[in-house]
């Protein structure tokens, strides 16, 4: 693995990072109201009278809630707490009706577990989960709808969050983009957050600080709310310059929040520590402790899909894959299947080649997602099926695909209807290579006379004649002895 | 001729069926009662129409056979419950003008059974209080008046509902038992109130005050009433994550099973020092009147009782800080606007609140608070379980437990009091009953040497309540009540 180190003027420093992620929880209806939860309403349209807080008005927990913080436990091999509590976080705001936030402080729902990361290397390593909690989001405020007047939408009060905090593991930003990369992939594996991040269904808040290697932690600043991965990595980074600036200008890092500005790219303080608020934790006296037997642990545990961890060892391992594309198959269940499916009978590296480059690719040009495509795993396998019996070569082969995104047709009966076939006979090869050497004397003789590079214009000249269908590998042979026997 | 509001509501509802009297009949009286004595200010709005198109469908069901079990009973409602198209205001400013669109499930279950509603009954602001004296309307006044004339408290913070029982402006009421708030008025003006097992009436609809502590119950003038009253109102509700799903006993069978057998707690740590001696003389009279019906009478020790006070002191203004912060000016009630929301929140809450609230409010945030939690919520629970272990233990060995309901009769409207604490002690009896969760109920039991009435508490073990009717009935039989306040509707009898 390469060194995370970062080289400042005085020395090389040691970046740290942990972060908290807020995942919205995949429901029908609110963590503790009958409300829906779905995304997209006209403001206040998804508003219970417990999600307005009108007095009298008591929480009841959505047990959905739970299996889906229980699952979510589960796909990050922590531990399940059988007994948790709920406990109010009270701070005012307008967009917080209940004028606290029902949340888990003490006793949260999950414990420690653990995420194994990807890096764009190949390796892999884990990062330790410290807990899992549920939690109720908060309203939205808009400040930009009225010249003197604040409005106040929300449906999205009262909504399931999870909140995910890691310990501090990471040591870049990049693994750090990692980290939710693959929370996010097994959240949606798992079906309990579709971790979409320019809904907010996926936020982060992340904790960064520097210190020399091998010395004490740092102090750290926690930048909040970022809504993608690329805004995470320019917050760390810019997180990281800065601090370091401060420490080598002999400053000191205030512990702080901060906000990161997306037109800017930079972070600025939003409170600082002695700012903080006193949330005046308790346990909420309207709920009783949430109960959950191991039965029912056991019964959703059961119930799990493969993960991509899972998946990825298989591919790595059985099918001999590369790190890489097995990480970028398995990152959605949907395409880590679609290969399963693609690679059953057909040759697994070269399936996989196919989907990571040409599909993939493909499908970014057109602005498809995989569950549009026209392509099926089973025509993909097909076609990979073609090359690898030598019926049509790998240029053709492209060719084909592109027939198949557009109409999702068979491969087979492409190449049959557009005569593709790739041509292997010796002796329509060869008579194609007279044509090329007779009209071409004067480059032969260039060859002969040791300009060995004009091997590939000739090859090239052949395959344009054969309208690309020659077997390349028999073009190569007979040209060689051709060109080289002096025949 | 019989005069209607003389009527018990077991009496009532045998005359209904019996076609005697209808349910118009009994409402008209009753709303005529409540005007009558408006000068109590027992009532903070009477809804006299609502209560004779209630009254008129209650005819038309007892008329079809179909009669519940309150069918034409008239009921007052305390104003922390929420009534569906009225008032609803916790008796505080900072609710004014908040109409509910939703009924509380307690209310609810009482329409259900054909009660009729008269009106919202005046209370403590937020139910903070024990004399009725914070609520914005004003102070309700009981209908048992000083030897001199003077205006005196009926208790709080069900204040109005005690008062309302006791005038006959209303034959039922209900009430809220945080500390004491349905037990001490009930006691103050000489009539029965029940506060039933945590988690037996469900909380959902009902203005907060502190959620673990809070729960509804019964005032009626006989023990029989209550009991009818409670077996309509009570019952296990999944809107409510505390409610309990316990099947609640058959109560109006319960007031005639009597105490024969039954072992009847007597806790040494009741004797308070300078207790009025006659409150003393009245529950050693209650002492035996119960062994003379049977019972047997048991010394038992509740060590943790002079803890009791200060631990809800902190639980339940910890609770309430928390419980008050959605009153914030932004969706409902109240509002003074300014420039800044926090501005907004400050005035509106500074000029919303009484001052019992915001020094309750205060006291809350203040236990909540970083390095206090410890010191204090945290230690309330542990002391809190505790009080809980010693009923727990008590109630191995005895059936119920008798104590005074209060430490003194009803006090003058204004009585002086630099130290809130003082009004605090009024609570001393009745709050550890609410922090183990146990029911208790106060029955009148006796007058003292001013003529006001004195009240009796029973406690049992949870979810006991028929325990309390048989015993109450008990007491009420052998202290034959029967003295009226100066100031009930109809005159001196």
């Amino acid at each position: 693995m390469t060194s995370n180190l970062v080289r400042g003027a005085t020395g090389d420093w040691e970046v740290v990072i942990g972060l908290e992620v807020h995942a919205q929880v995949s429901s029908n209806a609110k963590l503790f109201s009958g409300a829906s939860a779905t995304f997209g309403a006209d403001p206040n349209q998804n508003v219970s009278l417990v999600d307005a807080a009108m007095p009298g008005m008591l929480p009841v927990i959505n047990h959905e809630c739970v299996r889906q913080a229980v699952r979510t436990g589960l796909g990050l091999r922590a531990d399940i707490n059988l007994v948790s509590v709920f406990d109010r976080k009270n701070y005012f705001y307008a967009d917080l009706p209940q004028g606290y936030q029902i949340s888990q402080f003490k006793q949260p729902i999950v414990g420690e577990g653990k995420l194994r990361i990807d890096l764009p290397d190949g390796s892999s390593r884990n990062i330790g989960i410290e807990r899992l909690h549920l939690e109720q989001d908060a309203g939205k405020s808009m400040h930009d709808q009225h010249p003197s007047k604040s409005y106040i939408d929300l449906n999205r009060t009262g909504v399931a969050l999870m909140e995910i905090v890691s310990r501090p593991d990471m040591r870049s930003s990049i693994e750090a983009a990692s980290y939710v990369r693959k929370l996010r992939s097994i959240m949606r594996y798992l079906g309990t957050c579709d971790g979409n991040m320019e809904e907010g269904s996926l936020r982060a808040d992340v904790n960064v600080s520097v210190r020399r290697p091998g010395e004490a932690l740092g102090t750290r600043t926690e930048t909040k709310n970022l809504n993608s991965l690329r805004f995470i990595q320019q917050a760390i980074d810019f997180e990281v310059v800065r601090q370091i600036e401060i420490l080598e200008d002999s400053g000191e890092i205030d512990q702080e929040t901060r906000l990161f500005d997306t037109t800017t790219g930079t972070t600025r303080t939003m409170r600082s520590k002695e700012d903080a608020h006193d949330y005046r934790y308790f346990p909420d006296p309207d709920l009783l402790p949430l109960v959950i037997s191991q039965d029912e642990v056991d019964e959703l545990a059961a119930a799990l899909p493969e993960l991509p961890d899972q998946i990825k060892d298989r591919l790595t391992g059985d099918y001999g894959l590369s790190a890489y594309d097995a990480a970028v198959i398995t990152e959605e269940r949907e395409t880590a299947l679609f290969y399963e499916a693609a690679s059953q009978q057909h040759d697994r590296k070269l399936v996989a080649n196919w989907m990571t480059v040409e599909l993939f690719g493909a499908l970014n040009k057109s602005g498809q997602t995989l569950a549009e495509c026209k392509v099926t795993p089973k025509r993909l396998g097909g076609l990979v099926g073609l090359i690898s019996d030598g019926t049509i070569s790998g240029k053709i082969a492209k060719d084909v695909f592109a027939v198949m995104f557009e109409t999702g047709g068979d491969a087979a009966n492409i190449v049959e209807e557009k005569g593709l076939k790739q041509v292997s006979d010796s002796g329509a090869i060869e008579a194609l290579i007279d044509a090329v050497i007779a009209a071409n004397e004067d480059k032969v003789a260039e060859y002969r006379a040791g300009k060995d590079k004009l091997f590939g214009f000739f090859v090239g000249q052949v395959m344009k004649k054969s309208g690309g269908q020659a077997n390349p590998g028999i073009v190569n042979q007979i040209l060689r002895t051709r060109l080289d026997g002096g025949g | 001729m019989v005069d209607i509001l003389d009527l018990g509501a077991v009496e009532a509802r045998v005359a209904l069926d019996a076609g005697e009297i209808s349910a118009v009949e009994l409402a008209s009286a009753y709303i005529a009662a409540a005007e009558e004595t408006s000068g109590l200010n027992n009532y903070v709005a009477l809804t006299a129409e609502h209560a004779l198109e209630m009254a008129a469908a209650s005819d038309a069901r007892i008329a079809k056979g179909e009669a519940g079990l309150l069918e034409g009973v008239p009921i007052g409602v305390k104003d922390l419950f929420c009534t569906a198209g009225y008032s609803s205001t916790a008796c505080s400013n900072i609710l004014a003008g908040f109409t509910p669109t939703y009924e509380s499930t307690v209310t609810a279950n009482l329409w259900r059974e054909g009660g009729v509603m008269l009106g919202k009954l005046n209370c403590d602001e937020f139910a903070m209080g024990s004399a009725n004296e914070t609520s914005a309307y004003g102070p309700a006044i009981n209908p048992w008046q000083a030897a001199d004339g003077a205006d005196l408290v009926p208790g709080g913070s069900s204040g109005g509902s005690a008062s309302a029982v006791a005038a006959r402006s209303a034959l039922l009421a209900t009430g809220t038992d945080t500390g004491g708030s349905i037990r001490q008025p009930a006691a103050f003006c000489g009539v029965v109130g029940l506060k039933p097992t945590y988690g037996r009436c469900s909380r959902w609809g009902i203005v907060a005050f502190a959620s673990s502590l809070d729960q509804a119950g019964p005032f009626s003038r006989k023990v029989a009433d209550n009991a009818l009253m409670m077996q309509a109102m009570a019952g296990f509700d999944p809107k409510d994550s505390t409610s309990a799903d316990v099947p609640l006993q058959e109560l109006s069978a319960a007031v005639t099973l009597g105490v024969r057998g039954m072992k009847i707690g007597i806790p040494s740590e009741y004797v308070l020092d300078g207790m009025d001696p006659e409150v003393v003389t009245i529950w050693q009279q209650g002492q035996d009147w119960l062994r003379a019906a049977g019972a047997e009478l048991v010394d038992i020790s509740l060590p943790h009782t002079k803890y009791a006070l200060p631990t809800y002191y902190i639980i339940a203004p910890a609770e309430a800080s928390s419980n008050l912060a959605r009153y914030d000016g932004v969706r409902y009630g109240k509002r003074v606007e300014a420039e800044s929301l926090d501005e907004m929140y400050a005035l509106t809450r500074a000029e919303g609140f009484g001052e019992e609230v915001q020094r309750r409010i205060m006291i809350g945030t203040y236990v909540l608070s970083a390095g206090y939690y410890d010191a204090y919520y945290l230690k309330a629970q542990r002391v809190r379980r505790l009080i809980r272990n010693d009923f727990d233990t008590a109630f191995e060995t005895v059936d119920a437990i008798l104590t005074p309901a209060t430490p003194s009769a009803a006090f003058p409207v204004g009585r002086k009091v630099d130290d809130p604490v003082t009004n605090f002690l009024n609570d001393v009896f009745t709050v550890p009953a609410n922090l183990a969760g146990l029911p208790g109920m106060a029955v009148p039991a006796g007058m003292n040497g001013d003529g006001l009435p004195l009240g009796l508490q029973l406690l049992a073990r949870p979810f006991d309540e028929a325990t309390l009717y048989a015993a109450g009935q008990v007491l009420e039989d052998a202290a034959g009540f029967v003295a009226n306040p100066t100031r009930r509707a109809g005159g001196v009898s």
